[in-house]
């Protein structure tokens, strides 16, 4: 029997602003506990919030990145609860009127593009850490968190897999580090995903769904859909009804579990936040964010397939993210003759490859991108083979240098001579007598046989294209 | 309206305020007489009138993105009631 | 007569220091304290501290207005180093680790705290009995209510333990306990005064303000607290304004508001004659009076008990005994932790507030209860806007009674809720409204008048209230006994 699953997603991103939301406190990681909370993140008697611009100008980024509307005046709302780590007893968020409404991101699964619409996005302030540990069954507060700037950003129920919902969340995370709103550091939490999923037969109505909370990986989040969509079909063609739920994945059986059923779900009590107006964004603000934006990265996939001829694949492997687009942008423009395929593929095979191994990132490549322009350039102009440039982007790679004087340095250069090449395919043909003959007599792969040894006795110098046709030509004459 | 017992031990709990059965008895009725108080706003027609949330129809100043404040831990620390190595203690917390 | 202005003139002909005033003010505080309970907190080397501060101020020629003028502060305010308690046992070891805005501008002025006065814990009474310090005395009856929430410092003032005080103005907390005290208080516009450091309980309603003896001396304090603060995103940015300078303007000309509301069934016996009076005296100095209509303020008691609740139940939420406060001593877990810290922190008429705003925030009761509270509070501020184009202030009782006693109403809330019908719509619509004395019941307690101006009209207000105070003498009356 068939089931369709239908995935909505929640990604708290936290904004890239120095201090936080409400506060002059600073938002940097990993600082000593509660060394970054003042007064107004431990919500001491009498202290007030007060708006961060910073963090607005980037809810108004995203919002223009995905197409939204922006509301021109947005209200700050209280949603009250009672936790440890978060110290007013309630958070300040957006419920009825947010920044952000509508909206969306456009995915890229195998070779299908998909649109998934975006509901909303909201500003709030981020609660502290409960540390659970080293306390002799206490649970200790950390607030340095607490009041960090989030966007967070609603999907509509538009993905049908987990590997949608995956690419949905790479896409977003793409999309939030391009413009700068995000640092998009999964590790320490800059980028959450809460997955709401459910199954239906398909065309029928949508089935109850339950949340899984606080995703900080791709790999988890494809994993808990994967499990909870088992989960929720088995439970159902046992005769069990879903009952909506939160639940917390744990990475290490691979299942969620259980974390808080609809019955005991919060009464939050959301009203206006009385500290805080109606925030009014002005037109002419909205102008001057919109035209501090890069070109999108949806944009580059189209001229990149357009105007360089690049696949979709391609493009979309090239625009994952913005320092990776702008690298390959700098070598494409530095190259001497204009080859945006050369580029991709080194970028995307040799770089890639190395910088995968070496467990880094683009951003601290040991090759910037004018130099292994200067490498592909010598390939271009026939100084290098491909594989002689492997060997030079090796060397570039573990020694450093630039291509011009490795190649000196160990005389990798081609042979450009056709003179000496000549002389060494009469040496080459006066030795194997039989393969000439047997290439005479009709068999091609002789013919491969001796360019294979030219290739040798010229230690992989010569232009294999230059000893082909001369090869040729001799064979022929 | 009236509120039941039962609403009064919901909203006491929901505002994490201990209450015995002889005070939810006694909240009960101070409650009920001020609800009572409150009904008479229900006759009046309030139909598209703008809710008014804030003293002044004014918008929000912004504030610009500095860090301006100093780390102030060991003074807002000690009126804590429980702290170690920098933290808030708190019974377990159970997620 | 000592007010504040003929006190820092006094300091500045040098006819006494700072030091010599505050020894002298502590000195009568600690021989009527006992009685009157108006002080939570004295320190008196705190106090000397300033003083002397004050007088080395002066004598390096840096001196203000009001330099080493010592006032107290209603214990709302957060002050560094002093116990801030609002009147509750939640906070009854807080030691402020910083300053209010309030206290700041005090501070910048060079004026010594003479301590922390009583009010209702956490400004949620009329009558200053829910203070978890014990009930303050009223100086001309110590059988009766100060009147409150401010009614330690209005009570410190009448009694002349303390020449001015501050006080806070959530539904009237200034104005009704200035009135059963005989004293005059300010409630300035909303966000005329910054709430940065005062102690929230119903944010889009709470105000500070002064309370002295006379209009002048408000004024002088309006010029000290007033002012734009940055960290109070209601804080208005406006100019500074000097709110004495039209003092000695002549009021004629000016029209007054009589709103029949006001005048009607529930207004009776002295505090009519006493009001009546005051309007003929206003006739003498040139003004007009004309009947304006304000026909939803009768909703106002009930607005509000919707309204000023829901948002304390949610600024009271940071008392749960986790960062600073009290804790409950015995707990199984942490809820156990919250319930119990919460139920034996708060007393009874908090619990109360907090239960009905909890209420009537929640799932399903949102929108008969809170919204539509707001939307009366939109019709009641268009009430006064309306009322504004016939006059320039609005005048009539400050509250229902002269001084209550003690433990008269303290068991029926709602009874208590009365006592602030007159004063309450005033601080739904964000609107100026001041408190002066009028006159005396037959039992000797003072009558309140009060005078509520539009936006930003404090300036005029304390005109009509100074110059109704140069041909009146009820403000320089003084309790026996003190």
């Amino acid at each position: 029997m068939q089931w369709e699953t239908v995935i909505g997603l929640e990604v708290h991103t936290q904004l890239t602003t120095q201090s936080k939301i409400f506060s002059g406190a600073s938002t940097a990681f990993g600082a000593e506990p509660n060394t970054q909370a003042c007064q107004v993140d431990i919500a001491l008697p009498g202290v007030l919030p007060v708006l961060n611009k910073g963090a607005v100008e980037r809810a108004i980024r995203f919002g223009l990145a995905i197409g939204a509307r922006l509301n021109r005046i947005n209200v700050f709302d209280r949603k009250n609860y009672f936790y440890p780590d978060l110290p007013k007893g309630y958070q300040i968020s957006q419920f009825t009127l947010p920044i952000v409404e509508g909206g969306a991101l456009t995915i890229q699964v195998g070779d299908e593009e998909k649109t998934v619409r975006i509901t909303r996005a909201h500003l709030e302030e981020d609660a502290g850490k409960s540390l659970h540990e080293d306390f002799h069954g206490l649970t200790g507060i950390d607030l340095n968190r607490a009041g960090t700037p989030l966007l967070e950003i609603v999907s509509e129920p538009d993905m049908r897999s987990a590997k949608e919902a995956v690419a949905y969340a790479k896409a977003l995370h793409t999309l939030v580090t391009w413009i700068g709103t995000c640092d998009g550091n999964l590790q320490e939490g800059s980028f959450r995903c809460d997955a709401n999923v459910s199954v239906r037969r398909p065309g029928g109505p949508l089935g109850t769904r339950r949340e899984i909370k606080n995703l900080n990986s791709f790999r988890f989040l494809e994993q808990a859909i994967d499990y909870e969509i088992r989960w929720q079909i088995g439970e159902i063609e046992d005769g069990r009804a879903i009952q909506q739920a939160t639940v917390l994945f744990d990475p290490d059986s691979g299942e969620t579990r259980m974390m808080r059923t609809k019955e005991d779900a919060h009464d939050y009590r959301y009203f206006p936040d009385p500290d805080l107006l109606p925030v009014k964004l002005e037109e002419d603000w909205i102008e001057r964010v919109r035209a501090s934006l890069p070109e999108l990265p949806q944009a580059r996939q189209t001229r990149y397939r357009t105007e360089f001829g690049l696949s979709a694949y391609d493009a979309a492997t090239l625009t994952s993210s913005r320092t990776l687009s702008d690298y390959f942008e700098t070598v494409t423009a530095a190259l001497p003759k204009a080859d945006a395929k050369l580029a991709a593929n080194w970028v995307m095979g040799e770089l890639s490859a190395a910088l995968n191994r070496a467990e880094i990132d683009i951003a601290t490549s040991p090759i910037g991108a004018n130099r292994l322009a200067r490498l592909l350039g010598r390939l271009q102009d026939g100084t290098l083979s491909g594989k002689l440039a492997k060997q030079v982007f090796e060397a570039m790679w573990t020694e450093g240098g630039e291509p011009d004087a490795i190649i000196e340095a160990q005389g990798l250069k081609q042979m450009s001579d056709s003179g000496e090449v000549e002389r060494i395919i009469d040496t080459v043909l006066a030795a194997n007598q039989k393969s000439v003959e047997e290439f005479r007599a009709g068999k091609d792969k002789a013919f491969n046989a001796l360019v294979g040894q030219v290739m040798k006795a010229t230690k992989g110098k010569a232009n294999p294209a230059q000893v082909n046709d001369l090869l040729r030509a001799k064979l022929a004459g | 309206m009236s509120l039941s017992i039962d609403d009064v031990n919901r909203i006491a709990h929901l505002a994490r305020i201990r209450v015995s059965g002889d005070e939810a008895v006694q909240y009960q009725g101070q409650l009920n007489g001020i609800f009572d108080l409150i009904a008479q706003m229900q006759a009046v027609d309030t139909a598209g009138v703008a809710p008014m949330a804030h003293a002044r129809d004014l918008f929000q100043r912004l504030r610009a993105d500095v860090v301006t404040e100093p780390n102030r831990r060991e003074a807002f620390q000690s009126v804590a009631p429980q702290v170690a190595d920098g933290l808030y203690l708190v019974p377990k917390v159970i997620e | 007569m000592q007010t504040i202005k003929s006190i820092a003139t006094l300091l500045a002909e040098g006819k006494i220091s700072s030091v010599e005033l505050c020894q002298d003010y502590l000195a009568r505080i600690a021989a009527h304290n006992p009685n009157l309970n108006a002080f939570v907190t004295v320190d008196a080397e705190r106090t000397l501290a300033e003083a002397r501060a004050a007088d080395a101020r002066r004598a390096a020629g840096q001196a203000n207005l009001l330099t080493g003028v010592p006032i107290a502060h209603k214990d709302i305010f957060c002050a560094e180093g002093w116990l801030t308690t609002c009147g509750s046992k939640m906070l009854a070891n807080f030691v402020s680790p910083y300053d209010a805005h309030v206290i700041s501008q005090f501070k910048a002025a060079g004026m010594p705290t003479l301590g922390k006065t009583n009010m209702d814990e956490f400004a949620m009474g009329s009558s200053t009995e829910t203070s978890y310090y014990g009930p303050t005395k009223n100086p001309w009856d110590v059988a009766r209510v100060p009147g409150g929430s401010s009614g330690g410092s209005a009570a410190a003032v009448a009694a002349r333990i303390a020449p001015a005080a501050t006080g806070t103005d959530t539904g009237g907390s200034i104005r009704q306990p200035a009135a059963l005290c005989g004293i005059t208080g300010l409630k300035p516009t909303y966000g005329v005064v910054s709430r940065y450091g005062m102690i929230a309980f119903a944010s889009s309603l709470d105000q500070g303000g002064p309370m002295a003896t006379t209009a002048e001396d408000c004024a002088l304090l309006l010029n000290v607290m007033a002012g734009f603060d940055a960290r109070d995103s209601t804080s208005l940015e406006r100019n500074q304004e000097d709110y004495a300078r039209d003092l000695n303007k002549p009021l004629t000309g000016l029209r007054i508001g009589l709103p029949k509301e006001f005048f009607g069934a529930g207004l009776t016996g002295d505090t009519a004659t006493a009001v009546q009076a005051a309007i003929e005296q206003f006739s003498k100095l040139g003004a007009t009076t004309v009947e304006v209509s304000l026909p939803n303020s009768g909703l106002s008691v009930a607005a509000y008990y919707v309204i000023a609740p829901a948002e304390a139940s949610s600024n009271l939420s940071r008392f749960d005994g986790v960062r600073y406060g009290y804790r409950t001593p015995d707990y199984a877990d942490l809820t156990d932790m919250y319930e119990k810290s919460r139920a034996e922190g708060f007393g009874a008429e908090v619990k109360r507030r907090i239960m009905i705003g909890t209420y009537v925030l929640s799932h399903g009761y949102y929108d008969a209860y809170y919204l539509q509270a707001q939307k009366l509070r939109r019709l009641i501020a268009n009430d006064f806007a309306q009322a504004y184009q016939q006059c320039d202030v609005i005048l009539g009782p400050t509250a229902p009674t002269t001084a209550f006693k003690l433990g008269e109403k303290a068991d029926d809330p709602v009874e208590m809720y009365l006592s602030d019908i007159y004063t309450i719509a005033v601080n739904l619509a964000g609107l100026p409204g001041m408190s002066l004395p009028c006159g005396f019941d037959r039992q000797g307690l003072p009558i309140g008048l009060q005078l509520i101006g539009d936006y930003f009209a404090e300036v005029r207000m304390l005109n009509v209230a100074h110059q109704y105070q140069l041909v009146t003498d009820w403000h320089q009356r003084t309790p026996g006994g003190f």
